[in-house]
């Protein structure tokens, strides 16, 4: 049902049943390792390219997030998902091992909330049974999609952000225990002529910050309502900037409930400067980490909301500014 | 030219830049150049000893040594960089690591070693020069520039 202006609510509580995430090397050393369910000690997956060790990585969380559901992959419905590579093949080739409906997406890094969202909405209307929506990242080749070849020596600014190599899978549906999606808000295409692609924080902040302003509008709510709000990838400085922007826009904010997943998946002391990014890195510490702790108890509401920077490397060369977009989704959970 | 470009933006984009900047981690200017001056000395001062070496060991000259001397650096930079070290190297060095004939070497074997999945024609041999494509093109174009000064003066002006 829509309310406000772009906020579905979700009635019949869309559930995410299981969850599965994959890591790289870089992702088992950092903070969170303990909350992934498969970690790769290589980057190439035993692949011969890294293209190719991307789509195992969600093929992976595929499989997992099945297995752990008990869900055999005749009764999966749709899949729902995306990544960063042009065209999202790694995306489409998994849906090809798998076999089944395929939707694919593309939101950048807000892909994964963008295919909860959707997901969740389809689920709630009786679209499917049991789906599979889920976003991944694999450092090298979107590297080379984006920026310079892994192995050059540029230095990179502060304000320049580490790819997570991951992919983080949920499984929903209409029945079952676990987490459930209760309402989605669907962010707009906000670009405040920001054109530097080594600071995607600061191009991205005002997306997250329209977002959720939006669903705290159109639910008539506020930050209190949640138990965290936690930001995809905008690491230290876009993070700083939205915090700012709520104090300007006379959003009350809490400072320590508004998390950034960018900055919860490395240790410190690993090289990322200003935090993590990716399609893969929202995925994976909403599914993993978060929902965890949910399961846990810690949490009993929490705000998703990803952010992506709708660039590629053309419109860059082109000159053109970042456009950035936000989708926030909102999970329960009553143990 | 940035400058002119944000005057045509909104109200808003303009003091979003404002916000945006102060928020912003700077570069440390300072300590990079401090440390772009000492990992390019390190490397320079690595040339110069190779060169020496070609020198009293080998049968060249002042003039002759500057080739092997280059062929070299490149031959170990391109090492460094297969082994995934140069990166790393230039992240603390900058312009240290950047500006000498190694980063030249690392430019165009890292793109090499990128696109080794997209095979040897296509990927390697259309892709080696991506970076470094440009070095060539406006380091030949300007060396001809200064060519075509030179020999301008003198046929001309009679120096």
């Amino acid at each position: 049902m829509l309310k406000g202006h772009r906020t579905w609510v979700f009635a019949n509580r869309p559930v995410i049943i299981s969850t599965a995430t994959v890591g790289g090397p870089f992702e088992a050393n950092g903070r969170l390792s303990e909350d992934f369910d498969l970690l790769h000690e290589d980057l190439w997956l035993g692949e011969d390219s890294y293209e190719k060790a991307h789509k195992v990585l969600l093929e992976e969380a595929f499989f997992k997030a099945m297995e752990k559901a008990n869900i055999e992959k005749e009764m999966v419905d749709f899949i729902i998902c995306g990544d960063l590579v042009n065209q999202i093949t790694p995306s489409s080739f998994a849906a090809r091992t798998l076999g089944n409906p395929f939707l694919g997406i593309f939101g950048a890094c807000s892909t994964s909330m963008e295919g909860l969202a959707l997901s969740a909405f389809i689920i709630n209307y009786g679209g499917a049974k049991f789906l599979l929506t889920g976003a991944s990242s694999h450092n090298a080749a979107i590297e080379k999609q984006f920026r310079y070849p892994t192995e050059y020596g540029g230095q990179k600014p502060p304000t320049a952000q580490w790819t997570v190599t991951g992919a983080g899978v949920a499984l929903l549906s209409n029945e079952g225990k676990g987490p459930y999606v209760t309402s989605a808000t669907i962010g707009r295409v906000v670009d405040l002529g920001m054109s530097d692609p080594f600071n995607m924080g600061g191009a991205m902040a005002p997306a997250a910050v329209d977002t959720i302003e939006a669903h705290f509008r159109d639910l008539n709510i506020d930050s209190s309502y949640y138990d965290l709000i936690v930001t995809g990838d905008l690491g230290k400085i876009g993070r700083k900037i939205a915090l700012d922007l709520f104090a300007k826009n006379g959003t009350g904010m809490d400072e320590s409930k508004f998390q950034d997943c960018g900055l919860m998946i490395y240790r410190e002391g690993q090289p990322v400067l200003s935090g993590a990014s990716g399609a893969g890195c929202s995925a994976v510490v909403v599914y993993g980490h978060l929902l965890n702790r949910m399961k846990k108890g810690e949490f009993r509401r929490i705000l998703a909301v990803a952010t992506g920077a709708l660039l590629s490397p053309l419109s860059y060369q082109q000159k053109e500014t970042i456009p950035c977009i936000a989708h926030a989704v909102s999970i329960e959970f009553r143990g | 030219m940035a400058n002119e470009k944000r005057k045509n933006q909104t109200k808003v984009m303009q003091d979003y830049y404002q916000l945006e900047k102060k928020n912003e981690t700077k570069p440390p200017v300072i300590k990079n150049c401090v440390k772009a001056f000492i990992v390019g000395g390190i490397i320079c001062s690595i040339g110069q000893a190779i060169q020496w070496i070609y020198i009293y060991f080998f049968n060249f000259t002042e003039q002759t040594a500057g080739n092997p001397t280059v062929a070299t650096m490149i031959f170990l930079s391109m090492l460094l960089t297969g082994f995934g070290v140069y990166d790393r190297i230039a992240q603390f060095g900058g312009a240290g690591s950047a500006v000498p004939v190694t980063g030249f070497g690392n430019a165009v074997i890292s793109a090499a070693i990128e696109h080794r999945t997209e095979g040897f024609v296509l990927g390697v041999g259309g892709n080696m020069f991506k970076l470094a494509g440009s070095v060539i093109l406006f380091g030949t174009f300007s060396a001809f520039v200064v060519a075509l000064i030179r020999t301008i003066l003198v046929k001309w002006g009679g120096f």
